[in-house]
């Protein structure tokens, strides 16, 4: 007998939930801090959807409580393969959180777009050309400097 | 602007998978691979933990393969914090509670974390979760005395042998003619603690290259001070 | 699957889902790491439920217990381990010297 609200819907839009909210985190945050956050939200809904994937109606954990026959057990290999995602999924964080403290010590700040910006422009000091104006602030904002002919054919073989 | 199109893009995505997800007959898989186990599994391994015949047994090479991806992990990550600085002078001590709450987990959060792993093929539990727990164990007290330090060589010693020794119980495996990681020495004694053979072994070398690997990981990231 | 463990299910599911959506839309950093904890959190009771007891135990200690930890250790690092009402927390958590993380 199947209740109204059907137990299948509730975790599918859980867990397929989680992974929508975890990407739109993904994109919209502009704190790379969020991003992190975000991503790892996405991920416990992926683990969730591998554990549904290996579901079975009135089925007992993969133990052993008796001897001989037993009665019929969830999918076990999904299971395990979620036990190491999960693992895996911390180490990546923590090397995630590392690179935003190099970053941090680096720029100074998390906000996507300004740590971007320096990137930007610690990379185009470093090889010698003009910096690029910033793509997210008008044009019309500043005069575009005056650049010498040879650094335009740089920026032209550049881009 | 930007913002409406990427929450039209995650809705709609949800949507879309929702919609796929629905397809899937749920509480019904298959289990080709998943019921072969089930039958065999106990005879093979001699674990009545399913999933740790699954983790250790069938697919042991894969666990190698995710213990080699934390290891680079975690390197990784202590080699992007770069060089430790002293910061013993400037973080504060801990509380009387913290402190000597502390000292007393310390025993009985080894005895559980041992406990889970060495019972990883009877009961749930393992070696992942038992090595996060010691790992814990050895964090709590940097919590408390910030001007402590782990002993990173220690913690070396301790992870390349753990996982040095899955790797040789592996290869112990292919030198009697098995295949690598295949589980030996099986007795056929289900629910006994000495059973499953070199399961319970390469849990405990799991579980101490997972604890050693994370509290040098903890105790990086909470003693390099940023200098901002 | 009987009736208590379906609105268990439903009860976990919502409390899962607003977490995830107030990881995202609460200001403070502390408060967005606790609701990501609490996230793991519920999972791993949802995985209790749907018969998983190693992921669960798995889910429970690294999701919940030690990613809050990294990610709380990095909020002191990253200096953004700022509690709402400074004037509040004093003498709470430590004795002295409160505030040299408060960049």
């Amino acid at each position: 007998m199947m209740p109204e609200i059907s137990l299948e819907l509730i975790l599918y839009t859980t867990a397929l939930g989680l992974i929508s909210i975890g990407l739109a985190g993904v994109v919209l945050s502009r704190h790379l801090f969020r991003m992190v956050l975000a991503l790892v939200i996405a991920e416990a809904g992926a683990n969730l959807m591998l554990v549904l994937a290996g579901y079975r109606w009135d089925a007992v954990a993969p133990i052993l409580t008796t001897l001989g026959e037993h009665p019929p057990m969830v999918d076990p290999v999904p299971q395990a393969m979620v036990l190491t995602a999960i693992v895996i999924g911390v180490g990546i964080q923590a090397l995630a959180v590392s690179i935003l403290i190099r970053i941090r010590q680096r720029y100074g700040t998390l906000d996507r777009s300004q740590v971007a910006e320096r990137m930007d422009a610690e990379i185009a000091d470093t090889a010698g050309i003009p910096r690029d104006v910033s793509q997210e602030s008008p044009l019309g904002e500043r005069p575009l400097p005056s650049l010498p002919d040879s650094t335009v054919e740089i920026r032209g073989g550049h881009s | 602007m930007r913002n409406l199109t990427s929450l039209l893009f995650a809705g709609g995505l949800g949507f879309m998978l929702l919609a796929i997800a629905s397809g899937l007959d749920f509480g019904a898989p298959p289990m080709l691979v998943g019921g072969a186990i089930q039958s065999t599994a106990p005879q093979e391994t001699g674990a009545t933990n399913i999933v740790t015949s699954v983790v250790l047994g069938y697919r042991g090479i894969d666990t190698l393969g995710e213990l080699s991806i934390l290891f680079a992990a975690a390197a990784a990550a202590g080699l992007v914090l770069g060089r430790r600085h002293t910061t013993a002078g400037t973080l504060t001590e801990g509380g009387f509670v913290l402190k000597h709450g502390g000292a007393m987990l310390f025993p009985l959060l080894m005895t559980i974390g041992f406990y889970i792993i060495f019972h990883g093929h009877l009961t749930p539990g393992g070696g992942f979760q038992g090595g996060v727990i010691l790992a814990a164990a050895f964090f709590l007290p940097l919590l408390a005395r910030p001007g402590a330090r782990l002993h990173h060589g220690m913690l070396s010693v301790i992870e390349g042998f753990a996982g040095s020794s899955f790797i040789l119980i592996g290869l112990a495996a292919l030198s009697e003619g098995e295949a690598f990681l295949q589980p030996m020495l099986v007795q056929d004694t289900l629910g006994q603690l000495v059973s499953a053979g070199t399961l319970p072994l390469l849990y405990l070398a799991v579980g101490l290259k997972v604890g050693a690997e994370l509290a040098g990981l903890l105790s990086h990231l909470a003693q390099t001070e940023s200098e901002v | 699957m009987t009736q208590i463990e379906l609105w268990m299910v439903m009860l976990l599911a919502l409390m899962v889902l607003s977490a995830a959506v107030m990881v995202l839309l609460v200001k403070n950093h502390i408060a967005a790491v606790a609701a990501a904890s609490v996230v793991s959190l519920g999972l791993a009771l949802l995985f209790v439920l749907m018969r998983a007891p190693d992921v669960a135990m798995t889910e429970a200690a690294v999701g919940a217990g030690l990613s809050s930890l990294i990610l709380a250790l990095a909020l002191r690092r990253l200096g953004l381990w700022r509690v709402d009402g400074v004037k509040t927390q004093v003498n709470l958590i430590k004795a002295k010297g409160e505030g040299h993380q408060d960049a």
